[in-house]
Formats: C-alpha cells, structure tokens, sequence
C-alpha cells in the first residue's frame, strides 16, 4: 500500500516539468554513451556475423531493417499511451511525450520503409509492392507526418493537446493490422521469425546481432525521445517568456 | 521584390503553413490508388506517371485560394495595390514564392512516389521533368481564379472548379510527354516543348488576369 | 517641395448607393484634414477614394506640385486602414523590413531605421517577437510604424487610434505633428481628436454632401 502511494507520488513528482527537466539532464548522458556503446557492439556483430547462403549479404540489412520496424510501431504505442494520458489522467507531460515523439515515429518508420526497399530490389526484384505489411507500414508514415502537420498547425499547445491525443487513439487501430497483417494475408513479406510461439526460428548466429541491435534502437528512441521532450519544454518555455515580454512591454512609456 | 519572395515562403513555413500539407495530400492521393485499382504492378507501372501528374495537379490547387484571400483579411492587398511596383509583377513574385513552396517539393517527392508505382527510372526521370516545368502553369493559372474569388467567403472550392477545366492542357501536354519518354514510337521533345510554351504562356496570362481582378475586387 | 492634395467633385458609389457627391477639398504641404461623421456618413469610403483602392464615381484626386515622377497620386500614399497589414506568424522586425523594402520611399524624404521606428512608438526592444504575440493596442502602434519606415508625403489614416490608450495617443499626435511639420500632410477619419491643429470635414451621411469647417 505504501508502496504503491510512493509509486504514485514518484510519478506525480515526473509531471512536474522542472523535475523532468532536472532527471532529464541526469539521465541523458548516460543513456547516450550506452546507445552508442550497444550500436558499437551491434554494429560489429552485424558485420562480423556469416552472410545467409540464400540472402548473402543483404541480410545485415535486417539488422536495421527490423529494429526499425518494432521502433515504429513501439513509438506509436508509446504516443498512444500518452494520448491516454493527456484524455484521462490530464497528465501534463503526455502531451508533451506525443508531440515530441511523433517527429522520431516517422524518422524510425521511414528508415524501415527505405531499408526494407533496399532489400526488397535484389530479393524480390522491385522496390516497392503493394502487400499488407508494406501498405500498412506507409500508412503508419503517413500518419505520423499528418499528426506533424496537426500539431504544427496549431500553435496553442493546449488545444492541439486533446484533438492530437484523440487522432492518435484512433490511429492506433493500425498497429495490430501491422502486427498481424502477414498472419492475416498471404503476403510477400514473411511472417515474425524472432517473437512467436514455439520458440524463434532464426539461427542464433543471426538472432544476436538482432537482438543487440534492437535493444540500442530502443535505447537510441528513449535518448531521442527524453530529448526531444526536454526541448519540447523548453521550446514553451520560451514562448510564454516571450508572451510575458511582448505584455510588460511598454507598458512604463 | 526578393523581400516579398523570401516573406512569402518564410510564412508557409511557418506554423499554419501550406508547405508540408501539399506534399501530404499528394502521397495520400496516390497512395490511395493502388487501393483502388489492386496492387497489380504492371498496371500501376503503365498508369503511374498519369496518377503522378493527377495527384500533383490536386496538391497544387490545394492552397492556391489562400494566395490573395489571407492578403486581404489582414490588410495587406491594400497596400500592395497602393505601390509604385506594377500589381502584375508583384503576382508573379507572390506565384513563384507559391510555387517554390508548394510545387518545388511535389517535384521533389515525385521519383519516391514512382517508385511506388512500380515505375522504370527513365518514366520516373520524365515525369519528374514535365512536373518541373509543368506545375509552375497551374500555379500561374491558379492565381488568377485565386484573385477572382478573393472577395468570397468560402472560396477556396470555387478556386478549383474555376482553375481545373484551364489546366487541362497542362495535364495533357505533361502526360503525353512523360509516357513518349518510356513508349518507343512517340516522340518525346515536342509535347515538353509545348509544356513549357505553355508555362510560359501562363506565367505572362495568369499575372495579368489575376492584377486585372484583383484591382476591379478591390473595394 | 510643396505638395498639395487636390480633390474636385468628388462622388463614391458602394454598390448602387450615392455614399457622397460633390467633395472638394484642397490640403496643402503641412496641413492635416480631419474627417468626421456619423457611422456610415462615407468616412472610409472616402479614404478609400483617396488612396485609389476604389475608383471614383466622378471627380479627380491630384497630387500638385510634386516633382515626383508618379503615375497616380496613390503612389504617394500611406494608406492606415483598420486592419493593420501586419503577418501575425512573422515576427515584428520581419514585417517592418518586409514593407520597408517593398514600399520603398517617395521622392523626397526617407524612410527611418526599424529599431529607430518602434522606439518611436514606445515599443522598442520587442520587435524579435512574434506579431501575433503584441495585444491589440501595440499590433495597432507596430502597424503605425510602417508610417515611419517607408516615407510618404501623405499620410491617409482611418480611425488610427481606435484601439490605443491616452499615452499611446499623444505619442502617435506627435508623430503626425512632426510629419505635418516637416511639410506632409495627414488625412484622417476619426471620432476623437487627433491632438493636433487641423481642419475639419464634417461628412452629414444624408444626403451625401460633406462640407468643409
């Protein structure tokens, strides 16, 4: 019980700006010298590994290719979560987490669609085929980019707050098409190798170099991500500074 | 002149700006097709660089009714009306401010988009070509329905209606160009030729039309 | 070089509604003409006409004496409509210089510095922010500075302090009387006194016929 209220206050203690901003700066660094130190091991383990007899080279492309796809879709669920936030709990940095985490969304979505292309040229001879996870991947980028042009247009933070957090729920229904789109559909794209019931079906020569890799872009989407919101608080700060200037101003002539 | 050209593209930048909106609504519009017509890629292969162009002529329309009206609501009409500077002149730099900001990067985003519609390299070269010289005309075109209904409310539906029946050349003359470039027996300079002779025909017809309105509207 | 603003018969119409008939005024270098009347007596109207965005029905506007090489006399006009002409997304400094350099000035004077020009409306040191940021009275002094960076030897002004407090005021009726003194002239719709020495045109609405006091 006291432990769960301390949980509580921990939490509350976060909505506060000034104390984020204050973890924020303590945490960075850290979090940035250990993304750089796991793409350095990963990064060596992509190259080093064998190539596949079948995919030869182009299969270190999949030690990008897909922890930037799991990063597109976590960061949508990461923005959906705070969009709750910002609907139910009123939290003061939800929307602040959505708004900053939209820009890295779509740059982790992009990077999957461009990689993914790479790929697709020599295995499956085009660049770009219309099948359910490909289609519903570029819908995720469009997404991201309309939700940009939602909160760019609107230069209230507030008000965008809650029309923004409402786009994003309803947006979200998308994540599980992707998710499962090449369960549900015959698709060109293969099914899920790594997290399935039964056990992964990837050789482990190609799953550690994977694995590492994932966890440093997830590193590299919290480093970005505690950033990008820290700026983000910033950026307002300077604007209602800049409010207060224009009313003090001249109001002693 | 250039004062007017930078002011204009810093504000669709800015926030509210029409800059990323047009970009959007192009990808959006063609990515919408494969949905219609199937994934099949030989057919989107042989229709992408009309789909291009039809998604490009949309996306340019798109905020051409804002070109005179946001002038007006604050004010600023009246004063560019006022100058020694001649009106056309000022139209044609306020056209080009549109097109760099709106037209430029549909250009842009095109081969990407070609890309997605399963087109060669030398389709996606040509279209992205006939988009450059050709998307300047319905910008051109554009603002003189833009300153024939810059006194209406709710003008910005009109302004399409109005502008789209005049661009059809345009779309013709650019499509028949990008697909001689893929299509052996046709040949490829002259339908480019005739879309820039087109452009420029405009770029002198539009300005003029749309001072001549913007002067009788003024009231 | 004196300058005079010379107006013979003049007549609007706004649609198909006589708004007034028969003006003629003659405003001389250094000179100011108040317009006043009722709501709807043709004030703006007027100005409008004067500052050539709406043609006349009959009558001339001419600018006399002027060795300036014009085409029409709205070439020498500020014009201070009730919008202020002013981006609220730029900021301050950005639509300043904007109009400075579009504008360009008259034959015959020059227009002042940015900074020299908001200082001179009491506003100096804000103009790195946005427009959209000022409340209404200080986008109203911002929008008066274009007065002073673009120079124009006639100043038309329609209802120019509505929005501004007393000080405000008195700082802009110092500004027109140095425009006044350094041989412009200033044609201004208003209903408060303008804090300067000036003529009156007393616009009657009915019937359309204004007559100089």
């Amino acid at each position: 019980m006291s432990e769960n209220s301390l949980a509580i206050r921990k939490f509350s203690d976060l909505a506060n700006p000034t104390r984020f901003l204050a973890l924020a700066a303590r945490v960075l660094p850290w979090f940035a010298g250990l993304t750089v130190l796991l793409f350095a091991v990963g990064l060596y383990l992509s190259f080093t590994t064998e190539g596949d007899y079948q995919q030869g080279e182009t299969v270190r492309i999949m030690y990008v290719h897909v922890p930037a796809a799991w990063l597109s879709m976590m960061c949508y669920s990461v923005m959906a979560l705070s969009a709750l936030g910002t609907l139910v709990w009123r939290h003061p940095l939800a929307d602040v987490a959505a708004r900053a985490a939209a820009p890295i969304g779509a740059s982790f979505t992009f990077l999957a669609l461009v990689t993914g292309s790479l790929w697709g040229k020599p295995m499956w001879g085009t660049w770009w085929v219309w099948d359910a996870r490909l289609t519903s991947v570029f819908v995720l980028f469009l997404m991201y980019l309309g939700l940009m042009a939602l909160n760019r247009a609107m230069d209230e933070p507030g008000k965008a707050a809650k029309v923004s957090a409402v786009l994003i729920l309803v947006g979200f229904v998308n994540i599980p098409i992707i998710k499962f789109s090449v369960e549900w559909w015959n698709t060109l794209h293969q099914p899920a190798s790594v997290l399935r019931l039964g056990g992964s079906a990837i050789d482990p020569e190609f799953l550690r170099p994977l694995l590492v890799m994932a966890v440093a872009f997830t590193m590299l989407f919290f480093t970005l991500h505690i950033a990008a919101m820290r700026n983000e608080i910033w950026r307002r700060r300077v604007t209602s500074m800049r409010r207060q200037a224009a009313r003090s101003a001249g109001r002693e002539a | 002149m250039i004062s007017l050209f930078l002011r204009d593209l810093k504000l669709s930048m800015r926030a509210g700006g029409g800059a990323l909106i047009g970009v959007l609504f192009f990808m959006t519009v063609v990515a919408v097709v494969p949905f219609a017509v199937g994934p099949d890629l030989n057919l989107l292969s042989r229709i992408g660089p009309a789909i291009l162009w039809i998604g490009a002529l949309l996306a340019s329309l798109l905020g051409l009714d804002r070109l005179f009206q946001a002038e007006r609501e604050d004010g600023s009409l009246d004063l560019m009306l006022m100058q020694e500077t001649p009106l056309v002149l000022t139209v044609l730099v306020k056209c080009l401010a549109h097109w760099t900001a709106t037209g430029l990067p549909l250009v842009i985003a095109a081969p990407l988009l070609g890309l997605f519609m399963n087109m060669s390299e030398v389709a996606i070269g040509a279209t992205m070509l006939t988009l450059l010289v050709g998307t300047p005309a319905i910008t051109f075109i554009g603002a003189t329905g833009a300153a024939v209904a810059v006194t209406l409310p709710r003008g910005g539906l009109l302004v399409s209606i109005l502008v789209l029946p005049l661009a059809i050349p345009v779309l013709i003359f650019g499509v028949s160009a990008a697909y001689a470039a893929v299509q052996d027996p046709a040949p490829f300079l002259p339908p480019l030729l005739i879309l820039i002779a087109i452009t420029l025909f405009f770029a002198v017809i539009g300005p003029l039309a749309a001072a001549l309105a913007l002067r009788s509207a003024s009231d | 070089m004196p300058i005079r603003l010379r107006v013979e018969g003049l007549s609007a119409k706004r649609g198909e509604d006589l708004i007034f008939h028969d003006i003629s005024f003659i405003v001389a270098a250094g000179e100011a003409l108040i317009v006043t009347g009722p709501n709807g007596s043709g004030k703006s109207t007027l100005l409008r006409v004067l500052a050539g965005l709406l043609t006349a029905e009959s009558g001339t506007v001419r600018m006399d004496d002027t060795v300036a090489d014009i085409s029409h006399p709205r070439e020498l006009c500020h014009y201070l409509g009730h919008r202020n002409a002013m981006k609220h997304e730029l900021t301050v400094e950005e639509n300043l210089s904007f109009w400075k350099s579009f504008m360009g000035d008259s034959a015959g004077g020059s227009g002042i510095g940015l900074e020299e020009a908001t200082e001179a409306l009491g506003l100096g040191g804000i103009s790195h922010l946005p427009f959209g940021y000022l409340s209404a009275g200080q986008q109203r002094r911002m929008a008066m500075a274009k007065l002073l960076v673009a120079y124009r030897p006639v100043w038309i002004l329609d209802e120019p302090t509505a929005a501004l407090d007393a000080a405000a005021d008195r700082m802009f009726a110092g500004l027109v009387e140095r425009h006044l003194g350094a041989g412009g002239i200033v044609v201004a719709a208003t209903h408060q006194p303008l804090g300067v020495a000036a003529r009156e045109l007393r616009m009657t609405g009915f019937a359309g016929v204004g007559e100089v006091v």
